[in-house]
């Protein structure tokens, strides 16, 4: 008999602005069982009346960091949950949460051979989960990873700075980012919608054995995941995690 | 039992359970109203030609059954309007299908004497695991429209089982066939963490629960 995942207290140890509307939050929770990249947390909200929600959060920060598991979430304006994190929370408040779940979208760096990785707005988080892992494994780097990431303006890209650390770390991973709706002067990054040639580019270099994760908005999964398909990858290469206009 | 947490500063808006004593009583524990149809899955939306559909019963039965697409278009359907949750916390109320009981598809075969389970398998190797106890008497059906539209292949089309009192992992879309077993069988999800019986009034979302 399987034991049920617990409820456990998380602490807000830190909250750091990733974008004028993403927030991540560093929880401290206490005999935390560890996690994959590419799993999530279940948080619950109650109020004095009883009153409770629940909703799933990807984890964005890799198993390897100890003692602090960070969620990243996007500020979705008629939210309930999301609104709530991000106006309300505050350093020391304590948060239910229970997880590690999902043992599908799940990368880890033992599985050796290229990374491809497709990402629209908070949908890099999961991924960024399974790049900081890569990162902190020091795998080799000629086992080739590329993400394709799509925002839609230069100031919405979420951990930008930390992407362009880890793509100039010379360890095989190259990043693109494409702006859907306004470019800043000189932009040098794709200008469209994620579309079957942009994908043809940039897995490429990474290569058709790759293994595939998407993780964004519904029409972006659905072209990125029926284009590689045709592009090649086998079907059951292919994960996706997709999230509705609805989804928080 | 143990004092509940209340967490710091929330009040909630009671106003996204819809407003009324109706929809909030509609609503299982931990789930939110939504009146969009997110779309959920684990990999590429597959995409089988209506020529070379065929939805098979087989395993414990006396003859296997196999339909084309324009048999199981000819099949008995109905209506039906259910409620839905998906364990990824949405709940969708007065969802409108159109389609055929599991009760008719299993008029067309026999059962084995132990037949006791049913593992509905699709296009793309997905697998969901039922007792038949969960599908019988209208609990269960196999839909190919959705609001008076053909189902759309990201929603599942041509066709997918809707099962409204587990939650919508149990729905499996693309749906090919039904096997028909004596002893229970982890499908996908049921495998990867989630839980064997899914039913969301006592959300049973992952093994343990």
């Amino acid at each position: 008999m399987t034991s049920p995942i617990a409820w456990r207290l998380a602490t807000i140890a830190g909250i750091r602005d990733e974008t004028p509307s993403v927030k991540s939050f560093g929880l401290a929770i206490p005999d935390w069982p560890g996690h994959r990249p590419g799993q999530h947390v279940d948080l619950r909200l109650t109020a004095a009346d009883g009153y409770s929600v629940e909703r799933s959060y990807s984890i964005a920060s890799e198993p390897e960091r100890a003692g602090i598991v960070d969620l990243t979430v996007e500020r979705i304006e008629d939210g309930e949950v999301s609104t709530f994190l991000h106006d309300v929370v505050e350093i020391g408040d304590r948060i239910e949460l229970r997880g590690p779940i999902g043992g599908y979208f799940v990368w880890d760096a033992a599985a050796s051979g290229p990374l491809y990785l497709v990402a629209g707005g908070s949908g890099i988080v999961p991924l960024m989960a399974m790049l900081r892992h890569r990162a902190r494994a020091a795998v080799d780097g000629r086992a080739r990873t590329g993400l394709l990431f799509s925002s839609r303006h230069a100031e919405e890209i979420i951990y930008r700075a930390e992407l362009d650390g880890l793509a100039t770390a010379g360890d095989g991973l190259t990043v693109w980012h494409t702006l859907t709706r306004l470019r800043p002067e000189g932009w040098a990054g794709y200008d469209r919608r994620i579309d079957e040639r942009m994908l043809a580019e940039t897995l490429e270099p990474v290569g058709i054995e790759a293994r595939a994760f998407i993780c964004g908005p519904t029409a972006l999964v659905e072209t990125a995941a029926n284009a590689l398909v045709r592009l090649g990858l086998p079907p059951d290469r292919v994960r996706t995690e997709r999230f509705g206009p609805g989804g928080t | 039992m143990a004092d509940r947490f209340v967490t710091r500063g929330f009040t909630g808006r009671r106003d996204r359970a819809g407003g009324t004593a109706d929809a909030a009583r509609r609503t299982p524990p931990g789930q939110y109203l939504t009146t969009d149809f997110p779309v959920l899955s684990a990999g590429p939306t597959p995409r089988t030609p209506l020529d070379r559909w065929t939805f098979t019963i087989e395993g414990l039965v006396r003859e296997p059954v196999t339909w084309s697409w324009e048999a199981f278009r000819a099949l008995p359907a109905r209506d039906w309007i259910v409620d839905i949750s998906c364990v990824t916390k949405w709940t969708k109320l007065d969802m409108r299908w159109r389609g055929v009981s599991v009760d008719t598809l299993l008029e067309g075969v026999e059962l084995g004497d132990r037949a006791a389970f049913v593992i509905a398998w699709s296009d793309g190797d997905y697998t969901t695991n039922l007792p038949l106890s969960d599908v019988l008497n209208g609990q269960a059906f196999v839909a190919w429209e959705y609001d008076g539209r053909r189902l759309s292949p990201e929603h599942g089309g041509p066709a997918r089982l809707v099962v409204p009192a587990r939650y919508f992992w149990k729905s499996a879309k693309w749906i090919r066939g039904l096997r028909i077993a004596d002893r229970d069988e982890p499908g996908f999800w049921e495998s990867l963490g989630y839980h064997n019986r899914g039913d969301q009034w006592l959300e049973e979302r992952y093994g343990g629960d």
